[in-house]
């Protein structure tokens, strides 16, 4: 059947590019999925026509690759409303979209998927619908749930990057905590008002429990300052960058590193995380001591 | 001796983003922090001269310390 969809699709390409209707057509003649034409005609090495303007940085190889891969986001409010948007519209072809809450109205000022018309709604659904608007190929898989050490390992099987979108640090722990024992590489991007931050961590990386090192209990600045529409959109986009590298084995990752972003006072800061030996730590006694015998 | 003291985001209101303070031997970071008003509860990272520490670090003459607030909200 594949040389007959192929055939169907070749007949009707548009320079060269594979056009949404003819998408749409071939999976209802041969009644099969968007995401199974999309996948076959990539294969063929012909792009979606969607995909034109990535084109010359992303090529039809690599749109394959992004569209065979699987990222869980763990979180789908204010950070994970715009890290699913971006994944649909670059072709990431399996989101899982994990989230326990549904939409309130304090939620408006900021979070993409939250509308007038969605408020009462599961977050994780109202991913899944709005990533169905976008980019049908998509296969979302909707899990109205709080991620836990429980049942980590069964939401982040066969993952190939967990995105920390979360509003708990306690949670961010435990999904750094599964992330590593399988395996699988993170990208955690916290906010609270004008402020975030993002990191890479990659298997044997500690970079996360490195940046709660000091958390004893509770929230951040966002307890106060809550947080603005424009610093979830900015930390999700810099997440959805490191992914992407991560899948397509490009570029320097955030890796042993954290942005540290300021937008009030517009400042970029890098922190770095090397391994535990780089940090600085004598007790008062040994320095004491130190001080002693020398 | 003199330590730099490099404030980021939220503790920089109605404080200061960089100042020189005098401070005696043997001062950890902890008493720097409380002497600021803040409590340990809203550290994030504690840098010395860039390098990560705790807040019972003690601090020597010519170090810059640079304090963060945690930020985990999403």
């Amino acid at each position: 059947m594949s040389n007959n969809i192929m055939t169907f699709i070749r007949a009707q390409l548009a320079d060269s590019l594979l056009p949404w209707a003819v998408q749409n057509a071939a999976a209802e003649k041969f009644a099969c999925s968007l995401a199974e034409v999309e996948e076959l005609a990539l294969e063929n090495g012909i792009l979606p026509a969607r995909y034109q303007r990535n084109q010359n940085m992303i090529s039809t190889a690599e749109q394959l690759l992004l569209f065979r891969s699987r990222i869980a986001v763990i979180g789908c409010g204010g950070l994970g409303g715009y890290v699913i948007e971006e994944l649909a519209r670059i072709g990431v072809g399996r989101i899982i979209a994990i989230d326990p809450d549904v939409f309130e109205e304090h939620n408006l000022n900021r979070q993409l998927l939250a509308t007038v018309h969605t408020l009462g709604q599961a977050k994780a659904e109202a991913a899944a619908a709005r990533v169905s608007e976008i980019n049908p190929a998509v296969t979302v898989t909707p899990v109205k749930d709080a991620f836990c050490r429980a049942n980590g390992r069964d939401l982040l099987d066969g993952v190939n990057v967990a995105v920390d979108a979360l509003d708990c640090i306690s949670c961010r722990l435990e999904l750094a905590e599964t992330s590593a024992e399988m395996l699988i590489p993170m990208v955690h991007g916290a906010i609270g008002g004008w402020y975030g931050h993002v990191a890479t961590q990659l298997p044997g990386d500690t970079t996360v429990q490195s940046i709660y090192s000091n958390w004893v209990q509770g929230k951040g600045i966002e307890k106060e300052l809550g947080n603005p529409a424009f610093t979830p959109a900015v930390v999700a986009s810099l997440q959805v960058a490191e992914v992407c590298k991560i899948l397509l084995g490009k570029g320097e990752l955030l890796r042993r590193r954290k942005l540290s972003i300021d937008l009030l006072d517009m400042e970029i800061h890098e922190i770095p995380y090397g391994s535990p030996a780089d940090v600085i730590y004598l007790p008062t006694r040994d320095i004491e001591s130190a001080r002693a015998a020398g | 001796m003199q330590i730099t003291l490099k404030l980021f985001a939220t503790f920089r209101n109605d404080r200061f983003k960089v100042a020189q303070q005098e401070i005696p031997d043997g001062t950890e970071c902890r008493t720097i922090v409380l002497g600021l008003g803040l409590t340990e509860e809203e550290i994030g990272i504690i840098l010395v001269n860039g390098r990560h520490v705790t807040l019972d670090y003690v601090l020597h003459d010519s170090e810059t310390l640079s304090l963060f607030p945690l930020v985990g909200g999403g």
